[in-house]
Parts: C-alpha cells; structure tokens; sequence
C-alpha cells in the first residue's frame, strides 16, 4: 500500500504543478462560478473536457497490464458515435440508442480478444485492424458526412449536469471508480498482474488467463463507446473522421505516466486517471497561455519525454538516494 | 583417436554468482590442441555460465584463463573472438534474412572505396563453404537453408573468424543421424587441424562416438576430467547424477510403510513426438521418483499428467475414476499442484509480491468473484513464511528479491495453500543453496508422512533412492523401469539409465 501512495504522490504533485502553470498563466483558473446550477471554471474545465480520455485511460491500464494494448479505442469512440446519432435519426428513444452504442462498444471489444487470445495475434496488430476498419465502418453509417442529430436526450450525455458537475466528468468517475472495485475487490487485479507478468506461471497456477484476457478488451470496448457518446454528443453529431481521433495515444500516454510499463504488470486505474488529468492540464494550459498552436504539440512531448525520463529505470536510482537524503534531513 | 598435444586453453578457478547462488565454483577446464572435449552436465551443472566466461558474455569474478600460455580476459563475445574463442549455439545467432555470405562477413565486410565489396564477399564465402563440403549459393538468404545447413554456415563463419577454440553448444540437437554424421566429419577435421573444439550436449551416444575427453559440472562445481574411452558409461552417468562412491547406503532410507490406498493410476499415458506411453501407480503416502538424465522425458511426463501439455493417448485414473485433464485447472480441481523446474520462467510471477505468489493458485481455484480477503491473504503468507522458514523481513517484498531457496519454498507454498491431494515436484532442489536444499527434502518427507502422494522428478538419485518408494526410470523419452522397494539403490537407478532400450525412441524412426 505504500508504494501505492508514494506512486500516487509524484502524481499529484506533477498535477498540481500543472494546475500551477494553468494559474500563472490565467490568474482566474481556479475560480468557481455556479450558473443555473451547474459549475464552471478552468478545474471543472480540465475534468469535463479530460472526461473522454479519462474513460479511455480507464479501459486502456488493464489491457496494458496484460502486456497488451488497444489502439482500437479511437475508432471504437467514432463507431459507437456514429451508431448512437443513426439509432435517435431512425426515431428511436435516446436511452435506446445508447444502448446500441454501448452494446456496439462491448461486440468491438470482444472482437480484439477474440483476435489476441483465441486466434493469438500480437495486441498491437489485431487491434490495429480494427483501428483502420473502424474508421471505415463509422463512414459507412453516417454515409460520410457528419450526422447531426437533435436529440436533446442523446446531447444531454454531454450537456447535462448534476450536483453541479456536467455529466461526462460524473460518468468518467462513475466507471473509473466501478472499473477499481471491478478489480480490487475481486481477485481479477491479481489474475491480470499474473497474467501479464508471466502468461506460463500464471496459467501453471491454474488462472483462467483467456477469460481474462478476453474481458480487458471488452472492458477497453465499452469504456471506449462511452467515450464516443460524449464525443458525439458534445457536438450533436457523429463525425466519423474526426470523434476521438489519435486519443488512443492520449491514452496510453495516461497509462504509462500513472506508472504502468509497457511490458505488463502492476497497474492502478487511480494513477492512470491521474494521468488523464495531467495530460488534459498541460493542454489547456497551452492553450491558455497563447503560445502559437504549433507549439503546443512540441511542449507536451517534451513535458512527457520529461517524466518518462524521471521514472525510467535508468534514473531511478539517483532520484531513490535523493528522496532518501530529503526524508532523512526532514526528520533529523 | 591420436592423442591430442599441447594445452591450448587453460582456465582455472573460474568462479560466477548470482544472488543466492554461485553459478560456478572454482571450476578448471584445460582443452588441448587437436581434441574434441564433452562438457558435461545436468540444467544448472553450470555448463552456460562457463561458456559465458569463456565466451565473455559475462565477466569473471575469479579465475583466469589462459589461451596459448597467454592469459585473456575476454569483456564481450566480439573481444573473445577475436582473441580466438568462438561459441555457436544450438539456437542459430545468425540472421536469417540476410544472405549466406552476408551473414558469414557480418560486421567484417570486405570493403572496395569504402563500400561493401558484394562480388569478393561472395565468391570468399563460396570458396570458404567449398571447404566445408558445402556447395551452395552464398547469395541465398540464411533461411532458405535446413538447420543443418545453418549450424554449418555458423561453424564456417566461426573458424573464418580464426577460432582456435570453438564451442559447439547442443549442435546436434534438431539435426537428424545423417546431419549429425556430417558435423561430426567436420568436428574431426577442424580437431585435426589443431584446435579444439568444446562439445557441449546431452545425447551420450555421441559423446562415446566423437569425443576424447570429458569435463562433467554438477552444481557449479568439477567433478572430474575423464579420458572419454577410459570411463564407462555407468561411471559417466554417476559423475553427472552425484552417485558418491561410498556405496549405497550413503543415507539413511527411509523405513518401509504400509502401502496407503491408491490414489492415481497414469495408464500409458502419452503424446506422439513428446514422451511414448508411461504408466504408474502414485498412493496416498507415498513419494514416486523419477529419474532420468536431461531431454530423457522426465519433465514431459509431469506435464502430461498436470494436464500442461493434453495427452492424445492414455488415461489417467482418480479415485477410481478415468478423468480427463484439458489443461492445468482441470488438474488443480482434482487436486493436484505442480512446482516446475524452470522456477523464474514458469513458477514465480516477479513482479508480485511474497503474499500475491503465494495465495495466486488457491485463489485462482476459487475464482475471480470470491477474493480472499486481504487479511486472510496475510495470514496464509505469514503462516506459510513461518512453516516453511523463507527468510524475508515481509509477505510484500517482490518474490523476485528472494533467493532460489526462497523462491522455491514460495512456490511449494503456493500449492500446500490449495490442500494438495497430489504434489509434483520437477528439480524441487536445482540450483538452491545447502541449507534450503535440507529444508525442502525435510519437508517432502513430512508431507508424505502426513499422507500426501507425491511425484519428484529428481536428477539428485542419492537423495531419491533416500526418501522415494518407488522410481520410476525414463530414457530416451519412454519408461525404461519402475523400481520398487530393496530395488530403489543409486546404483539400480543408473543402472537402469544407462542400459539401453530395446525399441527406437519414438517420433524418429517409422
């Protein structure tokens, strides 16, 4: 538990640092205003706008920790979008349509874990098909235009707010928070760490590793077509080209800064929300700041080459000695 | 066979360890010019590490080696080369989209203003092959050729490389009897020529057909240097397993008991081009050995009977009852537990902690939904840790952090959390230091006190004529003998390795 916490610290210490910047850069960024009962300000700003991505970070930790990875989420976004603006077009109820696109989202999973674990395709290939294919397959409902739609029900996943927080930051930490008691309070954290750490020991031990296997890309599906829900309705209209276009990258970028390696293993959902979080902060803060757009692409990598560098293995050490020599002056 | 001359290389004292274990112990190995030495052993004998110091894939605590009276202290693979030792593996190092001659010059092109000279590099490799009995196209990629072909090409590039000294690592073990006949050809002819050629593999036969001397590691340690037609293969065979020669009654057997009720009955249980059909009785009480040197099927038939690998022929009776294993689950509901001998790879989860690895199985049994609590989680860790004194200040270290000892003891704890009916054991003591090698032989033999059936794979025969009932003896990948009671003697199990079976193994001929 405490290297969960000393994990979570560096964390929220980057996070406040970003928020830091967002301040200097715009002296009102903290600032809370309640209009017509729902908040604003550059806080509630960076978790409603961070929400897709959050969502996205959610279903990615687990499948990263399997030693896999989805880059299939994106397009999982524009499909699941695409379906939920065509399903309220037909004249069907908006709760039926976010069925469909919830339900889109869990067959799309399925499909990747059905590629990585019965057929045994390398993660990043299978899910790269139906990255390119998914896209397509978006094009193909909304016949390759935007489709707008004008639903309130549908629009009010984006719009709608309660106890003062808009909507997709309630449901981003809905599923983040369901997502953590899925598993830490059942042992599937424990099977996909094993899993992912050593496939032969784990099913030597008798875990039921395709089960697994095939439930994390599921999960990754419909966090994803949760995602595309908001995406689609924040501008009441499903543009398959652009909805969630490069956030698999956003992601897994999310993933890896709340400390889960590439090569599988330990993961925390907590820590890839942080990291959701911090990724949002940087841009808004970018943004803000009016620095030339171009920049901001530059910055980020840079900020993100930064912390990757801190935690590598190669630098740990010397940051180990240096929290040690800080703890020890802090108590002596 | 002339006698071989001078001493060409010379180590002495060469020592390595890892934490926990020392790999290699003040080992020697002397290889004179124009012999083909065997280095012999069992996995974890010590044979890789002292290629790797040979070989400077890892560097040498203490030690020397010598090369020619001169002393080398080889910091790479590139740098031993070049001083003239040069290993080939039996998995293949060389590249297998590049050409053939691009592969033999790799990283020593000839070079015309600079620029990799194709022409002369082809027709130099042609002309190098020619003399190897090779007659084929330089200009072909590496992977249009058979694995024969390959370990050839290897050896070519290796003696180009001016070896004197050449380590051949398992060569022959994909060839087939005629490619074999043709590296061996080849092996003469390069002793003959004057340097020495280390032969490392596991196939005897071989060893008595090719070799001049023989070097066997057991344990990290040398046992001895043998000349090859004066040591008998039974005496081979004891040097490897640890037979001492005091006799048999070296330690004390355990006193016979009454046979408890039968518990697994393994009715020619097999797997086509894996292990030929076996069969067993394990009791309640009762520990089966199984002996039998590396690559014999030893390790095969545990996998088969924990349901790791699926037989296609064969059953496997519980209780009385036929039942059919689709994969270890199956096993570990009826059950059984396995501990298997490659520790890191197949049996520790590294990167979770003591008290993760341990309740891993016990709670995979009781599935996803039904999470042991977390302190309960502890109590097991912390009940296990005691009982099977693993020394660790804490349930949450990495399991990765602890000795070999430690980690095998996590292991053996993993499956005693699931109440084991049948525990197989594959090298439960390989490669762990003295004082938790005791401790797990102690406690093998509480268990099967306690009325545990227990299936050892063992290739330390003293200790398995100790506390074994009964062994089971494999060779050449089929049963070659069960020996009961009065029967179960060290010298009855080499015996029993050494003499051969009547039928061919199978997967080979017809």
């Amino acid at each position: 538990m405490s290297g969960w916490f000393m994990e979570a610290r560096s964390r929220l210490a980057l996070l406040a640092l970003v928020l830091l910047a967002n301040v200097l850069v715009a002296p009102g960024f903290l600032e809370l205003r309640l209009v017509d009962g729902r908040l604003f300000g550059g806080i509630i700003d960076i978790l409603n706008r961070g929400a897709p991505v959050m969502l996205l970070a959610v279903g990615m930790a687990p499948v990263i920790a399997t030693r896999g990875i989805d880059l299939s989420v994106g397009a999982v976004m524009a499909i699941a979008g695409a379906v939920a603006a065509a399903t309220v077009n037909a004249g069907h109820a908006w709760p039926v349509a976010v069925m469909a696109a919830l339900g889109t989202g869990l067959a799309c999973g399925l499909w990747n874990g059905v590629l990585v674990t019965i057929f045994r395709m390398q993660p990043i290939v299978a899910t790269l098909i139906l990255m390119v294919a998914g896209r397509g397959i978006a094009q193909m409902i909304t016949e390759g235009r935007v489709l707008t739609f004008t639903d309130d029900g549908l629009a009010g996943v984006s719009s709608a707010s309660l106890l003062g927080l808009p909507l997709p930051v309630l449901i981003a930490l809905a599923a983040a928070i369901i997502t953590g008691l899925l598993v830490r309070a059942t042992a599937l954290g424990l099977f996909i760490e094993a899993v992912g750490t050593s496939p032969r020991a784990a099913r030597l031990a008798g875990v039921p590793a395709p089960g697994i296997l095939i439930g994390v890309y599921v999960w990754s599906g419909l966090m994803a077509a949760l995602a595309g829900l908001i995406a689609a309705a924040d501008i009441r209209g499903a543009d398959a080209n652009n909805a969630g276009l490069w956030l698999e990258l956003d992601a897994i970028l999310a993933v890896v800064i709340g400390g889960t390696s590439l090569y599988g293993g330990r993961f925390s959902i907590g820590l890839s929300v942080l990291g959701a979080l911090i990724l949002q902060g940087m841009r808004t803060c970018i943004l803000r700041s009016g620095l030339p757009p171009e920049l901001n692409l530059l910055l980020m990598a840079l900020v993100i080459a930064l912390v990757l560098v801190v935690q590598s293995p190669a630098c740990q050490p010397a940051i180990a000695r240096l929290t040690a020599r800080l703890t020890r002056k802090g108590t002596a | 066979m002339t006698e071989p001359a001078a001493t060409l290389l010379s180590a002495r004292g060469l020592t390595r360890t890892y934490p926990g274990v020392r790999a290699l112990d003040g080992v020697d190995l002397t290889l004179r010019a124009g012999e083909i030495h065997a280095l012999l052993g069992e996995n974890g004998a010590g044979k890789s590490t002292l290629i790797n110091l040979l070989t400077g894939a890892q560097p040498i605590e203490a030690g020397s080696i010598h090369l020619d009276g001169r002393e080398v202290r080889p910091r790479s693979p590139a740098d031993a080369a070049a001083s003239g030792i040069v290993a080939v593996y039996q998995e293949i190092t060389l590249l297998p989209n590049l050409s053939v001659a691009e592969n033999i010059y790799l990283g020593r092109e000839p070079t015309r203003f600079g620029l990799v000279d194709r022409a002369r590099m082809r027709r130099e490799a042609a002309i190098l092959l020619s003399r190897f009995g090779l007659s084929i196209d330089p200009a072909q990629p590496l992977s249009a050729f058979s694995t024969a072909v390959q370990q050839l090409i290897a050896i070519a590039r290796a003696v180009d490389m001016s070896a004197r000294v050449l380590i051949l690592d398992e060569p022959t073990a994909s060839l087939d009897s005629a490619e074999v006949a043709v590296l061996f050809r080849l092996m003469r002819e390069l002793a003959a020529s004057g340097m020495a050629v280390l032969f490392v593999t596991h196939f005897l036969d071989q060893v008595y057909e090719v070799t001049h001397r023989i070097t066997v590691l057991r344990g990290g340690k040398l046992v001895g240097e043998r000349k090859t037609a004066a040591l008998p293969r039974l005496d081979l065979v004891a040097m490897m397993l640890g037979k001492l020669p005091s006799g048999d009654n070296h330690l004390q057997r355990h006193a016979a008991r009454e046979p408890g009720a039968p518990f697994v009955t393994v009715k020619d249980l097999g797997k086509r081009h894996l292990v030929a059909p076996f069969s067993a009785g394990i009791r309640r009480g009762e520990v089966l050995g199984v002996a039998g040197l590396l690559g014999s099927g030893r390790t095969e038939t545990a996998l088969l009977l924990f349901g790791a690998e699926r037989a296609d022929a064969g059953e496997i009776i519980v209780d009385g009852a036929a039942v059919t294993l689709r994969g270890p689950r199956d096993a570990i509901r009826l059950g059984f537990g396995f501990c298997p001998e490659d520790r890191k790879l197949d049996g520790i989860v590294p990167d979770l902690s003591i008290r993760e690895n341990i309740v891993l199985a016990l709670q995979a049994r009781l599935g996803w939904v039904r999470r042991l609590p977390l302190a309960r989680q502890r109590e097991l860790a912390d009940t296990y840790i005691k009982l099977l004194n693993i020394r660790t200040p804490d349930a949450e270290k990495p399991i990765q952090l602890l000795s070999g000892g430690n980690q095998q003891k996590a292991l053996l704890a993993r499956w005693l959390a699931t109440k084991p009916r049948l525990l197989i054991l594959d090298e439960p003591t390989r490669g762990i230091d003295v004082g938790a090698h005791a401790e797990i032989i102690l406690l093998l033999e509480k268990l099967r006190d306690e009325g545990m059936a227990l299936y050892v794979i063992s290739s330390e025969v003293e200790e398995v004529a100790a506390y074994a009932d009964r062994v089971m003896v494999m060779r050449e990948r089929r049963q070659a003998g069960m020996l009961t009671g009065e029967e179960v003697t060290p010298s009855a199990i080499i015996d029993a390795i050494v003499t051969p079976v009547d039928m061919p193994p199978p997967g080979r001929a017809a």
